[in-house]
């Protein structure tokens, strides 16, 4: 059951050392696993509490376009949005960043820029993550070169499925190598395991190791093209990983949910579990995302609902 | 810094009156020969309301009433209308439910979370459950025919006062029996409110009655003579003296008494899950609970990974007004109490056991004991020996197996126990070898009305709940 | 009818399948009369595809409701039997109509309806306790023995008793966690489709039972042959001929068949014995070991 990492060399030295180690996570037992989150999920987060949750969560979003229908021109207004997700409202946060396809982060990156909201790419083919490690990553450096700060990529789920973990892990590190931006800080790289494809907690945990282990800046949930994408059990399960992560090796890595989490109540349940599992540290936009659209209207309303003591409705919240 | 601002639960659902008469022949009549006592809150020491301390006269009248009852109209009510009656129990309970989750947590000091969440819900399910078996007795595997007691006398607790109601009164209206139930002395509220359920159910007259009042009154029900069985929940104490007193006599007895369980930790455990279990084996109630994981066996391989967690984990653990539907451990019951698990505590301390407990700011008023863990604890100490019955986990170590389960059975209790190992093989291996009536895998402190729950040895004898349940109740 | 008459807003019969009510695709109906030949309805003649449609929402049903926990199974069937209760005199009408009773006596058969369908609901978390065993193997094994809902069964309903007789079939099918789809009586169809009003507004998720009116004779080889139904009762078939055919059709796929009139179900204790055909045993080993 130990979750020591002697070495982060020599666990991943090789395939069987790799294999061992994952093997050797204590198991996830899904009962207890999904009754400690609905426990969680039942605390009563009122009045101040509840609007410092509201402005943290809006501050946590990656405000999210991700369809073949996309536009600069509909980049271009989410990221106002993000910028200024309440336009009547000076005080409300802006979001984390934007999160859109690589071809279209110029567009946002020119309408972001100076404003402190980043832009964050997904790549390696996403949402598949089926093509040729040339293609994923030219697909990466196409999206650094047009300015994002942050990358989103998929895992190789039938890889990994199919325990070739060194694979999986391997493509990490050559994805975190691409990310690096001359006279910057390199892109932050976020690692998305499409917790939905992986059917089980013991692998939630197994995936989220492997890809810290390989470098990861945030572990992601999910693509949100896959059902169930992000769920509390499952964020619960990642948030145990990071923690013990830092508690073996020093080092702090961060979490997203993706996908699936529409309104304010499922926000502040997540940072419930946050705060109670991997710790009060985690609950900024530096540890904690929240890859969303519509959350963040839910939020506004909310938002609105806790200032004016009167519930507000859809026609006072832009829709972008 | 995610503070939680404080989310108190509103008490103005429930009225509480100032005084409280007992429930005998289906309404609340004055005391014959008792006297009154006050019930208060134990989170603020504020009083709740005036209560009566039954009488022998009154129990007898109580006796009567259920005697008579009985006799005229329960024995003579089909299954299939008793049935119809525990429904109504449970669906009144369910649509209660809120109300009387706040009286519970007001007079028992838990935490409004659970008596919201576990003791209402599963005292409503209780009823559902045994409401079913009114009309199928004779599939109950305990002979074609089976006929009621009579009536029964029960004696329930202060650490689920509500829930314990269920599981006494609703297998004995089942199986066809009529009863004269005392709740605790400290906890008397639920019960009295109870009452107001079997007048909405139009339940007949008698068919439930409620006397409060100590252990004099409990003493009166127990040596009464036309009881026909006893089923007590309660001290392992007062359970040996229900014994000796019924000795020689026709009446049938059921005891739900103390335990020590062991939840034993194996180093390929779900660790996550298991300091989950831990926690809720012994931290669950304020550790008010019978088969509480009040020993920790851990193999030694993984003592200090589970410890150190097991701290982490416990220094999360909200204590304080348990009203609040964030509070996760709320006061102890009784001033007594308090002082009982005060003195085993310091007897810990002078054993040379290492105290540890969870930093957190107590109450001023009410009484209150923090989360603690001993380390370094032998077999030898008192407190792996005796049931302190509050939120103090003594942690002891083992290397195999073997060793596990003698540790775990050396004790005169045999109520429940633990297991935690992803090896399927050895949970079947180890729940052959403990000498305990509930052993749980991989889970802690659950119940269900279909499970049969109850002692080996020092923990009494009889089954509550399941098909078993109803063997106490029929003969 | 006088001028100051208000004239009745009429009901129109269909079917009930996947939590809906549809008319036959068929678009055929039939007359139902009373007791003493008057009008009562047209009624929805289901046809072959009917039955078709009504299996494949059984068969979507049966993953949700036989995953239900017992206890839930066990409150959503009460829940119908309060929602019966509500519908008393409705019911005590149309059974007076259709069967010819009078009104106590009608009254008697309601009751013992709703009594019947009680008594079921109690079954659910309780079949196992009764049904089920740990069995003693002579070696280091953990052997326990579970029932199982055998998956979806076709009831054809009781002809003559259209109401008691059809909760008698119905309810012990449910409340173990199969889905169902009835035929009801031919000639006295109504009180079942108001049973299909109370299961669709009760919590019986849309598609655990469908219910068709019609000509079993017509349906009943359909859903005998069917590959995707796993039961069959013939309680409703007075045709010894057909029952034979279709307990022939049912071989095909070996499904589980109660032949016309056994068990019976008109009895004060009907016992176990109408659910555990429907049921499937399940026998798990593990072995104890260190």
């Amino acid at each position: 059951m130990s979750t020591s990492v002697a070495g982060v060399d020599d666990v991943t030295a090789s395939e069987p050392s790799l294999r061992r180690f994952l093997a050797g996570l204590p198991g996830v037992d899904q009962v207890g696993a999904e009754a400690r989150a609905a426990t969680l999920a039942t605390r009563s987060i009122k009045t101040t509490a509840k609007q410092q949750a509201l402005d943290t969560a809006i501050s946590m979003i990656d405000l999210t376009t991700l369809e073949g229908q996309d536009t600069p021109g509909k980049v271009r207004a989410l990221s106002a949005k993000a910028m200024r997700p309440d336009p009547t409202d000076s005080s409300c946060p802006s979001a984390a960043a934007v999160c859109v396809y690589p071809d279209l982060v110029s567009a946002a990156a020119s309408t972001v820029a100076g404003s402190g909201v980043l832009v964050a790419s997904v790549a390696t083919a996403f949402p598949s993550g089926r093509a040729a490690l040339d293609v994923k990553l030219a697909d990466t450096r196409d999206a650094i070169e047009a300015g994002a700060d942050e990358i989103d990529m998929v895992i190789d789920r039938g890889a990994f499925l199919t325990g070739r973990y060194s694979q999986v892990h391997d493509e990490i590190v050559t994805i975190k190598a691409a990310c690096g931006r001359p006279g910057r800080e390199p892109a932050h790289l976020k690692v998305i395991l499409e917790t939905g494809e992986l059917a089980t907690y013991d692998n939630v945990r197994r995936a989220s190791w492997l890809a810290m282990l390989a470098g990861a800046d945030f572990i992601k949930t999910s693509t949100g093209k896959i059902s169930p994408a992000a769920t509390l059990p499952v964020a619960l399960v990642m948030l145990e990983a990071v923690r013990d992560f830092r508690l073996a090796t020093g080092r702090m890595v961060g979490v997203k949910p993706a996908g699936g989490i529409r309104s304010a109540k499922d926000a502040i349940r997540h940072l419930v579990v946050v705060n109670e599992v991997a710790g009060p540290e985690w609950l900024s936009s530096r540890w904690f995302r929240f890859g969303a659209s519509s959350l963040l209207n839910d939020l506004l309303l909310q938002r609105t609902r806790m200032l004016t003591g009167r519930y507000s409705g859809p026609d006072y919240v832009t829709l972008d | 810094m995610f503070e939680y601002a404080p989310a108190p639960e509103s008490r103005s659902i429930v009225d509480i009156a100032s005084s409280y008469g007992l429930f005998i022949g289906g309404e609340f009549v004055d005391t014959r020969d008792g006297h009154t006592f006050k019930t208060i809150s134990p989170a603020s020491e504020e009083v709740l309301a005036e209560v009566t301390e039954a009488g022998p006269a009154d129990v007898d009248a109580a006796v009567a009433a259920a005697r008579r009852a009985y006799d005229r109209v329960w024995s003579k009510t089909p299954g299939r209308e008793r049935a119809k009656y525990l429904y109504r129990i449970a669906r009144i309970l369910a649509e209660r439910s809120r109300e009387f989750a706040v009286l519970e947590t007001l007079d028992n000091g838990k935490p409004i979370r659970e008596s919201r969440d576990v003791d209402v819900p599963l005292a409503s399910a209780w009823f559902f459950y045994y409401a079913g078996w009114a009309d199928k007795l004779a599939y109950a595997g305990l002979g074609s025919d089976p006929q009621p007691v009579g009536v029964a006398g029960q004696i329930i607790p202060w650490n689920f006062p509500l829930m314990m109601l269920a599981w006494k009164i609703a297998p004995a209206l089942a199986a066809g029996n009529t009863v004269v139930l005392k709740p605790a002395e400290t906890t008397p509220l639920t019960a009295l409110l109870f009452a107001s359920v079997c007048q909405q159910a139009e339940l007949p007259p008698g068919v439930v009655n409620i006397v409060t009042g100590a252990g004099a009154t409990g003493q009166a029900l127990v040596a009464h003579p036309d009881v026909d069985k006893i089923a007590f929940t309660g001290s392992t104490e007062v359970g040996k003296a229900i014994a000796r007193a019924v000795a020689g006599t026709d009446t049938k007895v059921t005891l739900e008494l103390g335990g020590k369980a062991a939840n034993v930790i194996f180093d390929d455990a779900p660790v996550d899950q298991a300091v989950e279990g831990i926690v809720n084996g012994i931290f669950f109630n304020q550790g008010h609970v019978c088969c509480a994981g009040s020993r920790l066996l851990v193999q030694e391989s993984v003592y200090d990974e589970v410890l150190e967690r097991l701290k982490r984990r416990m220094a999360t653990l909200r204590l304080g007004d348990p009203m609040d539907k964030n509070t996760d451990v709320g006061a102890i019951n009784s001033r007594e109490q308090l002082t009982r698990i005060r003195e085993l505590s310091e007897v810990g301390d002078a054993e040379g056991a290492q105290r540890w407990s969870a930093a957190c700011e107590l109450p001023e008023h009410g009484f209150w004991f923090p989360p603690t863990i001993f380390t370094g604890v032998t077999q030898a100490h008192r407190i792996a020996r005796e049931e302190i019955f509050g939120p103090v986990l003594s942690i002891l170590t083992f290397r195999t197996p073997a060793e596990a389960v003698e540790k775990a059975n050396n004790t005169p209790y045999g109520l429940s126990a633990g297991v935690w190992t992803e090896k399927g093989s050895r949970i079947l291996w180890m729940a052959d070898r403990l000498r305990a009536g509930v052993v749980w895998a991989n889970t802690f402190n659950r119940f269900d009305p279909t499970s049969p729950f109850g002692g080996y040895k020092e923990s009494g004898h009889g089954r509550e709940g399941g098909r078993h349940g109803l063997e106490a109740y029929l003969r | 009818m006088s001028v100051s008459d208000r004239l009745d807003v009429r009901k129109t019969y269909k079917l009930y399948i996947g939590g809906a009510f549809p008319r036959s695709e068929s678009g055929r109906t039939y007359e139902a009369f009373d007791a003493k030949g008057t009008f009562l309805a047209n009624v929805a003649r289901a046809s072959r595809k009917d039955a078709r449609d009504a299996v494949s929402a059984a068969r979507k049903a049966f993953a949700g409701w036989s995953g239900a926990t017992p206890y839930n199974r066990g409150q959503v069937l009460y829940r119908v039997a309060e929602m019966l209760e509500g519908r008393r005199e409705q019911f005590i009408a149309e059974v007076m109509a259709g069967e010819g009773l009078r009104r106590s006596g009608a009254g008697d058969v309601v009751d013992r309806a709703i009594d019947r369908w009680v008594w079921y609901a109690g079954w659910a978390d309780k079949i196992a306790q009764v049904h089920g065993s740990a069995n003693a193997v002579a070696g280091p094994y953990f052997d326990f023995s579970l029932p199982e809902p055998t998956g979806i069964v076709a009831t054809i309903a009781p002809q003559e008793s259209s109401l008691f007789g059809l909760v008698s079939v119905l309810a012990p099918v449910i409340v173990t966690g199969n889905t169902a789809v009835v035929v009801t009586s031919y000639s006295r169809p109504l009180p079942a489709m108001t049973l299909a009003e109370v299961l669709a507004t009760s919590d019986v998720p849309g598609g655990v039972v469908n219910v068709l009116t019609g000509d079993s004779t017509e349906v009943g080889p359909w859903l005998a042959s069917h590959m995707d139904v796993n039961g069959i009762d013939l309680a409703g078939v007075s045709d010894p001929d057909l029952a034979t055919a279709l307990e022939e059709a049912a071989a095909d796929n070996l499904k589980r068949v109660l032949r016309p009139g056994l068990p019976a179900w008109d009895v004060a204790d009907p016992g176990i014995h109408r659910m555990t055909p429907f049921l499937e045993t399940k026998t798990v080993w593990h072995p104890i070991g260190v």
